[in-house]
């Protein structure tokens, strides 16, 4: 088992945000996570990841067997977990050629990887400081390569990515899943994916999805099947009716 | 001529800024220091003192060295017959100072200025020819070897027409010499197109006092750029040197880093006053707070049309015992002037800090790069070897929690 999460409850400036979530990952798999704006899923990511912002009430992240619950993000960070941003902050003042050196450990490496995902004229740039939607993704996706980890929380990774694109952020994140550069257990890089289109899904395969809905799962599934569902009916319709088939 | 009686009644004068310094618990130094033939053979002490604060003491890469130890010169190369650098005194005997001396500072500032001017302060006189590109800069150096006593330097910098140097110049003390005070006036002038870039790099203890005096003045077309770095403990510092933009398109800019360390109090700052039309300014400072007070002032004046000038303070805050405060300033007395400012005091985000760390980065590894990026990122043309003492300062500073 990847990552096992138990009975997760998260509060966030002393509102309960994430209330008993239950959510297994096996080693190899993608899983998807649905859900309506403000339902909790990039705190349940940020929460798996160890974000200050988030306060873990009740409940147990293990990844790999070992409790996380309370790690320190940078611990986390050396495990194997890397993390995807929806919305990353703005680093002033910081190179992102001097971050993706040290992520990687060297700069030649950091130099080849920029330009394989077009990123080697925002070396210069202070990282994440007026990127656009795009540029925001690749640099996201740069850095998790050079990170390379075993396990990756991808936070709507094709959102405000226009056409042009969105092949490249696709094949990126296939490249991170499947590629041989990363995968340094036989048994493959794993993900936790949240998407609202479902576009992602062209370029990777996942294996289980679930609903979000206020902070709980609402309903669990195969991915195709529940994004029909919500594509037709809606996030309403489609809890509702998979739950009475539970 | 200046008024003497003036002047000494000056003495007791209090500055403007910073807290006051009784000057007479202060011995004053000696005028004649032991020689130095060459500064490589320094005692390893002095040398490493001087390398901190980018004084190298190989002749290599430099147009001439100058060492002040306590009131008088002990050393003095130069290897570039397109500068002159002597003493103050030297360069008093042989030429005639009086449209200099005196003419970008006024003795009657305050109380260390008219010692300095009482006592006739010995310094360094640097003179580029008209129209020559000095390549390779003119080091100084001010240390302090003896404790409990005053060091009063008088510089003057003159660039010729159309002529251009570079100064890097460092001020530090000798181990021993831990609670002196040192007060430097230091006068400027360049002239129709010429272009000066200045560097000083202070390196004190924690109970030494600083009060640097400085004036420069500036004709047509003439540029200046001043780079000012404190990274270390300090008792007490206090400047704010004052730049006169008297000629038409003129422009000045001043960058400081400065560290306020548990114990140390800083106020530093520049003023800019831009007489002439079409001249421009900038002023940019960044401090960290790491338990000491800082005061980051600056002031624009514009006095003629179509002067640009821009003020920027930034303050971190990376403990609570501090005290920080950006006070800027603009003063407009014609229309036509395009100023602004900005200041800001804040303390290091922490989704900042988190998302290094998401990359695998220890929080101190994140913190030091984020104060690094703070203090370096906004300051263009920043000297390498400038960036290197501060990622070393930084480093050495233990910034995370
Ligand atoms: N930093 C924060 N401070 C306060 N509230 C937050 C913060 N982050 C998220 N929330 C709140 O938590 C809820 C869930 O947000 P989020 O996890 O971002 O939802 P989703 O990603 O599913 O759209 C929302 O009500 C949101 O406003
Ligand atoms: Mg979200």
């Amino acid at each position: 088992m990847v990552l096992k999460i138990e009975d997760l409850h998260v509060e966030i400036a002393g509102k309960e945000i994430l209330r008993g979530i239950d959510l297994e990952i096996g080693t190899g798999q993608t899983t998807v996570l649905f859900g309506p704006n403000g339902s909790g899923k990039s705190t349940l990511l940020a929460a798996v990841m160890g974000l200050g912002h988030c306060k873990v009430t009740k409940g147990r992240i293990t990844f790999f067997d070992i409790d996380i619950t309370n790690m320190p993000i940078d611990e986390r960070a050396r495990l194997g977990i890397g993390m995807m941003m929806q919305r990353p902050p703005n680093i002033v003042g910081v190179k992102l050629k001097d971050l993706v050196t040290i992520i990687s450990g060297d700069s030649k490496t950091a130099m080849d990887m920029s330009n394989e995902f077009k990123m080697d004229k925002f070396l210069e740039r202070d990282v994440n400081v007026g990127f656009s939607g795009g540029e925001i993704k690749r640099s996201e996706l740069l850095q998790l390569a050079s990170q390379c980890p075993q396990f990756i929380l991808l936070d709507e990774p094709e959102s405000g990515v226009d056409l042009e694109n969105i092949d490249l952020v696709g094949n990126k994140v296939r490249g991170l899943l499947y590629g041989n550069a990363c995968n340094k257990r036989e048994d493959g890089v794993s993900a936790l994916v949240i998407t609202h289109t479902g576009q992602i899904l062209d370029y990777i395969g996942a294996d289980r999805a679930y609903v979000l809905k206020d902070g709980m799962i609402a309903c669990s599934g195969r991915p195709t099947d529940l994004l029909k569902d919500i594509r037709m009916k809606g996030y309403g319709e489609c809890v509702k009716c998979r739950m009475i088939k539970m | 001529m200046q008024n003497d009686k003036n002047v000494k009644n000056a003495l007791d004068k209090k500055a403007a800024y910073g807290p006051d310094v009784d000057i007479n618990a202060f011995k004053t130094g000696t005028y004649t220091p032991d020689k130095i033939d060459n500064i490589e053979e320094t005692d390893t002490d002095m040398k490493d003192r001087m390398v901190n604060v980018g004084v190298t003491p190989c002749k290599s890469g430099r147009s001439g060295t100058m060492l002040f130890v306590d009131n008088g010169p002990s050393h003095i190369s130069s290897c570039n017959d397109d500068i002159e650098l002597m003493s103050l005194r030297d360069a008093a005997k042989r030429y005639d100072l009086s449209e200099y001396l005196w003419k970008a500072v006024s003795p009657d500032k305050d109380k260390y200025t008219a010692k300095s001017y009482l006592e006739e302060a010995d310094g360094y006189f640097i003179r580029v020819r008209a129209g020559k590109h000095v390549k390779t800069p003119i080091q100084t150096c001010m240390l302090i070897n003896r404790n409990k006593q005053m060091q009063n330097v008088h510089n003057i910098i003159i660039v010729e027409e159309n002529a251009s140097l570079e100064v890097i110049t460092g001020c530090t003390t000798s181990k021993h010499a831990t609670e002196s005070l040192h007060v430097g006036v230091s006068e400027t002038f360049i002239k129709d197109g010429g272009s000066l870039s200045f560097t000083m790099i202070h390196n004190w203890g924690d109970k030494m006092h600083v009060r640097p005096r400085s004036g420069i003045i500036m004709e047509r077309n003439s540029r200046f750029v001043n780079n000012y770095v404190l990274l270390n403990p300090v008792g007490s510092m206090q400047s704010y040197p004052v730049t006169y933009l008297n000629g038409e398109g003129a422009s000045a800019k001043f960058n400081s880093i400065c560290l306020a360390h548990e114990g140390s109090d800083i106020d530093v700052g520049s003023m800019v006053i831009l007489n002439a039309p079409g001249t421009s300014a900038e002023i940019i400072s960044r401090s960290i707070t790491l338990g000491g007070r800082m005061m980051a002032r600056g002031k624009l004046v514009g006095n003629a049309a179509g002067a640009k000038a821009h003020l920027e303070c930034r303050s971190l805050v990376l403990n609570d015992n501090g005290l920080t405060s950006a006070v800027p300033e603009l003063e407009s007395n014609v229309a036509d002037v395009e100023m602004t400012h900005e200041a800001a005091v804040g303390k290091i985000a922490r989704d900042q800090v988190e998302y290094l760390m998401m990359r695998g980065l220890t929080e101190d590894e994140a913190v030091g790069m984020i104060v690094r990026g703070f203090l370096e990122g906004g300051i263009s043309g920043l000297p390498d070897h400038l960036k290197r003492e501060i990622d070393a300062a930084v480093e050495k500073a233990n910034l995370g929690s």
